[in-house]
């Protein structure tokens, strides 16, 4: 059994790691794990991740999670071109500093952005105030414009003139609140033109595969009780 | 000027990056940058890191933000033992594990540990309602049983046989709550024998030098009223 990965691509580090591995022919079983079914709670899989999330990665015996992990070991087992993590030490610190800044920061604004807009009212049935979306909205806000100021500034990419780990990151994110309808890249041309780089660095039809999910959550249809009680207190952890 | 650390060893971050370089031999300005007086919202501050944290490096004119990007970067810029970030991809890919883990798991829960059960009510003179002490110091105590099953396990340390980069970053995380009289270690046989011998590597010395403020944060006086109102964001740790 070779390399597996465990995703599901309505999560964001999963879009990020798919991309990653079909871009530079790496050669994966996907196992999928359904996140609205719960399958991440189930005892086979907290035998890869017994931290029950995805994205998870199995190699032979060896077991990984966190998708910063897993994107760094892809990339030093598989031998991928270097502007992925370049070797230069302060271009590849880049990396790392944004790669460390989004976990508390782009990543949880976009994830409570979906959550609030779309999979809280939508498919959990659970009311959202107009004003507590506001506040996340507003969040997000912020944190774009740290986006372009500190990290993508007047560069091609994130970290210099080539893509790198970290715009797939970043990429992924964003594509949250756009799939919950959030007009991210309007009045934002900067970030637009940065995304129409990424798209085309990324190969248009790879990046649609990978965000065909996330595009379609709007109709996910209202989750079984049964289920809706088991998600709910990972949820609530998940965007606190 | 060569490298210079903007530090503040109230915050865990910082202790892990200071003993980092101190313990490896790295050259270095200390910079001290007092949170509890506001500091990092100068705008002097912000030409190092516009994002108004600490740690922050500055290596001529190369500025440098996130204590994991910071202690990765010393790593091979002065090429330490091998052993604080190793070559080997399994060994290598535990660390990465645990440093990204960490950011919202065992970091939210001691930082809101500290801050609910003393800086707010003594430092901040705020008092905070037991339900949500309870609450945090529930989600620290869960945060310590995985660090435990899941990361140490029955190895000396976080990646293995030996200290890693990973280990500095959880120890400091855990002398958070201890500063604010927490009894972390108590109970726990398994994580206080590796915290001796974290401390044995790092070195009693060393060790005791980079938790001075964090052991005497009770007796912080009060805050003038015009820094609380700086320290808006802390706000957000009440929850």
């Amino acid at each position: 059994m070779g390399l597996e990965l465990y995703l599901d691509l309505l999560s964001q580090p999963c879009r990020a790691i798919y991309i990653f591995a079909k871009k530079n022919g790496i050669p994966f079983q996907l196992r999928t794990v359904e996140l609205l079914k719960g399958q991440h709670l189930s005892d086979a899989f907290a035998q890869v991740n017994p931290l029950k999330k995805v994205p998870a990665l199995k190699d032979g015996d060896f077991t990984l999670s966190e998708s910063v992990a897993i994107l760094l070991y892809l990339f030093h087992k598989y031998k991928v071109p270097d502007y992925w993590y370049p070797q230069d030490l302060q271009a590849r610190a880049r990396v790392d500093e944004y790669l460390a800044w989004q976990h508390t920061a782009l990543r949880r604004n976009c994830l409570r952005a979906l959550w609030h807009k779309v999979m809280l009212p939508v498919v959990m049935g659970e009311q959202i105030s107009s004003e507590l979306l506001a506040a996340t909205l507003a969040e997000l806000d912020v944190t774009l414009q740290v986006l372009e100021d500190k990290f993508l500034q007047d560069k091609a990419f994130l970290v210099g003139p080539q893509i790198s780990l970290a715009d797939l990151v970043a990429i992924t994110e964003l594509m949250h609140p756009v799939g919950a309808g959030c007009q991210v890249f309007e009045g934002r041309p900067k970030l637009a033109a940065w995304y129409r780089r990424v798209e085309a660095a990324v190969g248009e039809d790879l990046f649609r595969e990978a965000h065909e999910v996330i595009l379609k959550v709007k109709d996910t249809p209202p989750a079984d009780p049964t289920v809706k009680q088991k998600l709910m207190p990972g949820v609530l952890a998940m965007i606190r | 000027m060569g490298l210079e650390l903007y530090l503040d060893l109230l915050s865990q971050p910082c202790r892990a990056v200071y003993i980092f370089a101190k313990k490896n031999g790295i050259p270095f300005q200390l910079r001290t940058v007092e949170l509890l007086k506001g500091q990092h919202y100068t705008d002097s501050f912000a030409q190092v890191n516009s994002l108004r944290k600490v740690p922050a490096l500055k290596d001529g004119d190369f500025t440098l933000a996130e204590s994991v990007a910071i202690l990765l970067y010393l790593s091979r810029k002065y090429k330490t033992p091998d052993h604080w970030y190793p070559q080997d991809l399994r060994a290598r890919a535990r660390v990465d594990e645990y440093l990204s883990w960490q950011h919202t798991a065992l970091r939210s829960c001691c930082t809101r540990a500290l801050w609910q059960k003393m800086m707010f009510p003594v430092v901040l003179g705020q008092p905070v309602p037991q339900e949500t002490l309870s609450s945090t110091l529930a989600d620290l105590d869960s945060c310590l049983q995985l660090l435990e099953d899941r990361f140490l396990r029955d190895q000396d340390f976080i990646t293995g046989s030996q200290i890693s980069v990973a280990d500095l970053m959880a120890i400091e995380e855990l002398m958070h709550p201890v500063g604010a009289g927490c009894q972390v270690f108590e109970n726990r046989p398994k994580l206080a024998k590796w915290r001796q011998r974290v401390e044995a590597v790092v070195g009693e010395d060393l060790f005791r030098e980079a938790h001075t403020v964090i052991l005497k944060v009770k007796d912080t006086p009060p805050l003038d009223p015009a820094v609380k109102e700086l320290l808006h964001s802390v706000r957000s740790l009440l929850q």
